[in-house]
C-alpha cells in the first residue's frame, strides 16, 4: 500500500488517543470510587 | 473478591459493558473495512483510507460540543438547573478536546499526502485550531476554584459563547477560499462517493459515537465521585474545625 506510514499512522494515533483517554477515565473513576460506598452511587 | 469486582466496575454498569464490547467489535470491523476492504479513490488513491478515522473525529469534537452547550443551557435555565447537567458538560467537552485534536493530527497526516504539508494557515484549519484551543481554556475555566456551582455558572456561560465557533468552522470553505475540500456528504445532494466507501464512513461516525457514549456515561460518574468525595472533605473539614474550637 502506497504511503501506508502515514495511514497507518493515523490510525495508531486515533486509537491509541481513544485507549490512553479510556484508561485515565477509568483509572480516574476507581481512585474517587475507593471511597464512596456501592449504595451511595446514584447508578448502582 | 466481590469487593475487588465491585471496585474495578466503579462507573460500569450492564449497560455501559455491553456498549463497551459493541463499540470494541464495531472498532475492529471499521479498522479491517478502512485498511483493507474498501477500494483507493479515484483522485487520493490509498490516502483516503485516513477519511475513516478523520471525519469521524471532527464529527464527534462537534457533536460533543453542541452537547456541552445544550448542556450548559439546561444548567442556567433554573427549571432544570441540576450539578448533573454541568458534569454532562464538562465530560462532553473533554471527549470532544480529545476527537478535535485526533482530527487535527489525522488532518495533518492527510494533508502531507495531498497537500504537500502538515499545516498551513488555511481558513478551515486556522478555525479548528482555533476551536481545539478554545475548548482547552473552557477546560482550564472548569479547573479554577470555588464551589460546584460557581464552577458550573462560569463554564456554562463560556460554553454558550464557545459553542458560536462551530458554525465558522463548518462554513470556513464556503466563506473563504480553503485548501481543505466542502463537506462530501452532510449537506451534500449529490453525493458521489463509491458505496461501499460511504457505508465505511457511516460505520465509523456510528462507532465513534457509541464510544463517545460509553467515554460520556463514565467520565461523568467519574466526576459525580469527585464532587462527592470533595463535599465528603469539607464536611470533614468543617467538623475538625467544629470540634477544635469546642462547638457540637
Amino acid at each position: 500500500m502506497k504511503d501506508a506510514g502515514f495511514i497507518i499512522a493515523s490510525y495508531v494515533v486515533t486509537f491509541a488517543s481513544i485507549g490512553l483517554f479510556s484508561f485515565a477515565v477509568l483509572r480516574r473513576s476507581r481512585a474517587a470510587g475507593r471511597d464512596i460506598r456501592p449504595e451511595d452511587r446514584p447508578w448502582s | 473478591m466481590s469487593t475487588r469486582v465491585a471496585r474495578d466496575r466503579v462507573t460500569g454498569t450492564p449497560f455501559t459493558r455491553g456498549l463497551g464490547i459493541v463499540t470494541i467489535l464495531g472498532i475492529v470491523w471499521l479498522v479491517i473495512f478502512g485498511l483493507f476492504v474498501t477500494p483507493a479513490d479515484v483522485n487520493q488513491g490509498e490516502t483516503v483510507r485516513i477519511m475513516y478515522a478523520h471525519v469521524p473525529g471532527a464529527w464527534l469534537a462537534y457533536l460533543a460540543f453542541i452537547v456541552t452547550a445544550l448542556s450548559s443551557a439546561m444548567y442556567l435555565w433554573r427549571r432544570t438547573r441540576s450539578l448533573t447537567w454541568d458534569r454532562i458538560a464538562g465530560a462532553s467537552a473533554e471527549i470532544g478536546v480529545l476527537f478535535m485534536g485526533i482530527s487535527l493530527v489525522t488532518g495533518s497526516l492527510w494533508g502531507r499526502l495531498t497537500w504537500g504539508t502538515f499545516w498551513t494557515w488555511d481558513a478551515r484549519l486556522t478555525t479548528t485550531a482555533f476551536l481545539f484551543v478554545t475548548y482547552i481554556g473552557y477546560l482550564a475555566v472548569r479547573g479554577l476554584g470555588g464551589t460546584h456551582h460557581q464552577r458550573a455558572r462560569r463554564s456554562a456561560v463560556l460554553a454558550l459563547l464557545a459553542v458560536l465557533e462551530i458554525p465558522l468552522v463548518h462554513f470556513s470553505v464556503e466563506i473563504w477560499n480553503s485548501l481543505h475540500q466542502e463537506a462530501s456528504v452532510a449537506g451534500n445532494t449529490d453525493v458521489t462517493m463509491d458505496g461501499l466507501m460511504l457505508f465505511t464512513l457511516f460505520l465509523g461516525v456510528i462507532v465513534f459515537t457509541l464510544m463517545y457514549v460509553w467515554m460520556l456515561l463514565h467520565r461523568q460518574r467519574a466526576l459525580t465521585l469527585e464532587d462527592m468525595l470533595d463535599d465528603s472533605g469539607l464536611d470533614r473539614a468543617l467538623a475538625a474545625r467544629r470540634a477544635e474550637a469546642g462547638v457540637s
